[in-house]
């Protein structure tokens, strides 16, 4: 060692003993405390711990209701009278006091099941309802044969009921119980809230949250609707009983979501598509706000909410007609004619055509050895711009599709909402597709299938071929169409609403951007789309119509034909074409956009439109078809 | 003769590595695996997870434990630099989750301020050692300074847990470098002053209308659940009365392997993380906390032997702060957990689940390895 190094060891040699001290007592300390724990207050916290079985009642919080943009209630909680069954006191003999129970109460074998499963789910702790809306004989009934039944009670709870049933059903969604599924996420999400804050964790004590929504808005704004639980600290005897509450946490009510949607008119819809299947979506322009939402045929939610049977479930799921199926989110249609105003607006944008620029239409048209039909025989003769929206002439687009080619289609209607997430507020959300070079080489493996060949340009131009969209882009991009460039984001919820002061606070989005048009451009296709509803394919539809509806139908093959013509009642149901129809009203100053498709309806004119001129006629004048029962508001 | 070639192949796991240390940290592991099973029930963490963990851990220890302690000094200066750094990317654009901005996006997401728990010593362990001989009184403010910089950057992500941890971790170093007892104990002096004023008084500063300076509404309510759990028995001081009954009812020998009542019916927040003592604890006793505290003792008595016969001021100051952090990690979360001190997120070292304290500890202990393997080989 080196001598002047020697005071340095020396001085921290001494720390080191200090430091050997200060563990030295804090360990000591600790000793002590755990002495005092384990050794002097035993019996104490022995006691505790046996006591200690059932400290926490979970109190769940209300969920929010669901209110419609005029303020009709379309998603409410009950209150009634349950059988609640203490799982821990029933460990063991489940079958036999059911069977004694249904002596005097009416269970059925669906009771039973849900009642079963949740007992497993809850790895028997908990308390959990086998019979729900006791009738009053039932309750007097049952309490005067209580004593037999330890650890079973009547309890008030609280139910969620959707009081229109079919109504708006993909909108709306459903709760149903948590599941094991449901639990891991949740634990998942508060283990991410932990790390910054412990007592994040007491927030969201499990056992109060014992449903979740599932799909649609129940799912969507769920933590909003969900609110806080609160938990009642009860003490019980050895037997599980409570004896008096020492303290309670109250909880804190969901909030009540209010929605942009016009539940009448939702309603109005969803008659005028009787048997038909399809999609409906209505926004207003200006705002974004979604009017309605419709998606046929539609389910019961209220059928899930405290589990689905079995019978049903298999009836919905199998059901060739997929009524759990979200069409206007989920699923992908070729537009069709109704793209044909978009192509047209591209080609005054691109300077790939002027309004009065005609071409002669033989009924065919020709690219490499391949003939694209027009489906009027023998052509439209000289078709300019105007005509072409208003006789829906495919010639002058499959001419213009190969003016412009792929990518330029592609990069005019991405801003208008094709082939991208809208960002609605419901999740799950299809993308569709909006066909450029790119995309087919990033969506195809072999490299012959990467590459784009020309001809498969030219069917985009009416429509099909590789485009296929969902009726919410369809219905944004009308929406922008018609709000001249300025994007508004789709929502179906407008407001969130304090149960308690009733005080709104809106969410609606902003102005998501604007595309650059020009005025005299989207002039010119408005007034196409108006002569449309005219003297057009759809005039009939919109014959003595108050207001100015500018629209263009549509209508989608749902299989290639080939060379053979369409005939629709010699093709099956299920090939049968998709009737489109896109439209908004007044033209001047549009407060409604629309895109609709009636599948397998055939063509667009005969079985879409109509459907739309009701719907705007109640929207904009109030008038209702003397067909559809009149609207009532449930009890 | 072929058996013992065969065993030899497999020398490279432990040759070098210091046995007291070794063992020690076995017997802890051990303890934590048994612990484990029985708290990990009913969770969706499995047994797997802890191996996979062990693994890494033991990985990087054995990577460590074979760098020579002068590599770590030559490196102490980036590694603190490059964690200063990361913290102020944190505070410029980390990741906010739940009100709290402690993470970045640097390919993965990862909490800097994991980092410095270990690069605090490391620079300030290295800048004793440049000072060496010319210490003057003033180079105490600059290891203050050094100091405080990271401090105060987790202390405002917020995380005051890390950043008291941190803190202490580099005034481990300061203290064991020297720092005059004049300075020291009128500084200890006013802060157990403090702690007994909030005691007398922890009656009127726990009422709901008092705000207090530079703390978060959370974390005041951590401090008076502390002095007083029954005011909030299902909200902030659940987690307190509900580990205090387990330890309590657990009594001289404990309920047995599995039985823990406490634990098995979930009245224990994060059983196998932070609150893994209590079902320790209830299951094993006053024994099995007297033999887990024997372990720790050992442990720190091992790690203060290293650092004392170890060559440079540079190994004995990091060899010394390091022993002292597992030190007061124990303590504070055995302390939290049996009621003595607040709750703050620490695991139990080498006990509790968790995949990032493992990691730092396997660090820590390689460090102290690489002290005891290279105490002869280095002459500063």
């Amino acid at each position: 060692m080196v001598s002047f190094k020697k005071p340095d060891l020396d001085s921290f040699q001494e720390r080191i003993h200090i430091a050997t001290l200060f563990v030295t007592f804090c360990f000591l300390l600790l000793i002590t405390r755990l002495v005092w724990l384990q050794l002097v207050s035993h019996g104490k916290y022995a006691l505790l711990a046996e006591s200690n079985r059932i400290a926490l009642v979970p109190a769940p919080a209300n969920r929010g209701l669901l209110i419609d943009r005029n303020g009709i209630v379309i998603g409410r909680n009950y209150s009634a009278l349950t059988l609640d069954v203490n799982a821990e006191e029933v460990k063991g003999n489940v079958d036999q006091l059911i069977s004694d129970l249904s002596e005097i109460i009416d269970i059925s074998p669906r009771d039973k099941r849900n009642f079963k499963r949740s007992l497993e789910d809850s790895r028997n702790m908990g308390t959990f309802p086998l019979r729900s809306m006791l009738n009053e004989t039932e309750t007097a009934r049952f309490m005067a044969n209580r004593y037999r039944f330890p650890g079973v009670e009547i309890r008030a709870r609280s139910f969620r009921e959707y009081p229109y049933n079919e109504l708006a059903s993909h909108l709306i969604g459903y709760i149903g119980r948590v599941s094991q599924k449901d639990k891991e996420r949740m634990q998942a999400e508060i283990e991410g809230a932990k790390a910054d804050d412990p007592d994040a964790l007491q927030a969201s004590f499990l056992p109060g949250i014992q449903y979740v929504g599932k799909i649609g808005l129940e799912q969507s704004y769920e933590t909003v609707l969900r609110g806080v639980p609160g938990y009642d600290q009860v003490e019980i005897t050895a037997g599980g009983k409570p004896v008096r509450t020492l303290s309670s946490a109250p909880s804190v009510p969901g909030k009540n979501v209010v929605l942009s949607v016009d539940i009448k008119l939702q309603y109005l819809v969803e008659q005028l598509y009787g048997n038909f299947r399809g999609a409906f979506v209505a926004i207003e322009p200006e705002t974004g706000d979604v009017l309605a939402f419709v998606s046929k045929p539609n389910f019961n939610p209220n059928d899930f909410v405290e589990g689905i049977d079995a019978g049903t479930w298999k009836a919905l799921n199998e059901s060739l007609e997929k009524p759990l199926y979200n069409r206007p989110l989920k699923g992908i249609y070729p537009p069709g004619s109704t793209y044909k105003p978009f192509m047209a607006l591209a080609a005054l944008e691109t300077g790939k055509r002027t309004p009065n620029q005609a071409i002669s239409d033989p009924g065919y048209f020709t690219f490499g050895n391949h003939t694209f039909k027009d489906d009027k025989v023998g052509g439209h003769g000289s078709v300019d711009m105007a005509k072409s929206i208003i006789e829906s002439c495919d010639t002058y687009y499959y001419l213009l599709a190969r003016d412009m080619g792929v990518n330029m289609m592609h990069d005019f209607m991405k801003p208008l909402g094709f082939g991208q997430i809208t960002g609605i507020d419901l999740d799950g959300e299809s993308r569709g597709i909006l066909p450029s070079t790119s995309w087919k080489e990033r969506s195809f493996k072999k490299p012959e299938q990467q590459k784009w060949y020309e001809g498969e340009t030219i069917s985009l131009g009416i429509g099909q071929g590789y485009n296929s969209f969902t009726i919410l882009q369809l219905a944004h991009a009308t929406a922008n169409l018609a709000n001249n460039g300025v994007v508004m984001k789709p929502h179906i919820v407008k407001s969130i609403e304090n149960p308690i002061t009733r005080e709104r606070v809106l969410t609606t989005p902003k102005e998501s951007y604007k595309i650059d048009l020009k005025k005299e451009h989207i002039e010119v296709i408005k007034n196409a789309m108006l002569d449309v509803n005219r003297f057009g394919t759809s005039a009939a539809a919109f014959k003595g119509a108050n207001y100015l509806p500018a629209g263009k139908t549509g209508t989608a093959q749902v299989f290639s034909l080939g060379s053979k013509t369409y005939n629709h009642s010699s093709t099956p149901e299920f090939l049968r074409d998709h009737a489109l129809y896109i439209v908004f009203a007044p033209a001047d100053k549009p407060k409604i956009a629309i895109a609709m498709v009636v599948e397998n309806a055939g063509f667009g004119a005969a079985q879409a439109a109509p459907i739309a001129r009701k719907a705007l006629d109640y929207y904009l004048e109030g008038r209702w078809p003397k067909e559809i029962p009149e609207w009532k508001n449930a009890p | 003769m072929e058996k013992r070639s065969l065993i030899h192949r497999f020398d490279f796991l432990w040759s070098g590595l210091d046995k007291g240390l070794g063992l020690i940290v076995l017997g802890l592991i051990v303890i934590s695996t048994v612990t484990f099973i029985s708290a990990s029930s009913g969770t969706s963490v499995k047994l797997i997870d802890q191996a996979r963990n062990l693994v890494l851990a033991y990985s990087v220890m054995l990577v460590i434990s074979r760098i020579p302690p002068k590599w770590l000094e030559r490196s102490a200066v980036w590694i603190y630099g490059f964690g200063i750094a990361l913290l102020l990317a944190v505070a410029a654009f980390g990741l906010i989750k739940k009100g709290a901005r402690r993470w970045v996006n640097v390919g993965v997401v990862i909490q800097p301020s994991e980092i410095m728990k270990i690069a605090m010593p490391l620079m300030l362990a290295w800048y004793f050692q440049k000072r060496e001989g010319v210490l003057k009184n003033w180079d105490y403010a600059v290891a203050a300074l050094l100091l405080i910089l990271p401090v105060a950057l987790i202390a405002r992500q917020p995380d005051l847990g890390t950043a008291l941890l941190v803190m202490s971790a580099g005034l481990y170093v300061i203290i064991l470098a020297g720092f005059p007892w004049k300075y020291i104990i009128p500084v200890v002096g006013f802060g157990v002053f403090c702690i007994l004023l909030i005691i007398i008084f922890g009656g009127y500063i726990c009422e709901p209308q008092v705000k207090w300076f530079m703390l978060h509404d959370y974390q005041k309510h951590r401090v008076c659940t502390l002095l007083d759990p029954s005011t909030d028995p299902l909200g902030k001081g659940f987690h307190t009365i509900q580990s205090v009954i387990a330890i309590g009812s657990g009594g001289l020998f404990g309920k047995g392997w599995l039985n823990g009542t406490q634990a098995h019916l979930e009245f224990i927040p994060e059983k196998h993380t932070d609150f893994i003592f209590a079902v320790f604890s209830e299951e094993f006793g006053l024994i099995g906390n007297l033999i887990l505290l024997g372990l720790f003792t050992a442990l720190i008595q091992r790690g203060f032997a290293i650092s004392s016969s170890a060559p440079t001021l540079f190994t004995r100051l990091l060899g010394g702060a390091i022993t002292m952090i597992f030190f007061t990690y124990a303590f504070v979360n055995m302390g939290m957990v049996s009621g003595l001190l607040p709750v703050v997120g620490v695991p139990l070292p080498f006990i509790s689940y968790g995949g990032t304290a493992l990691v730092t500890l396997g660090i820590g202990v390689g460090i102290l390895m690489s002290i005891h393997r290279y105490r002869r080989l280095v002459q500063s």
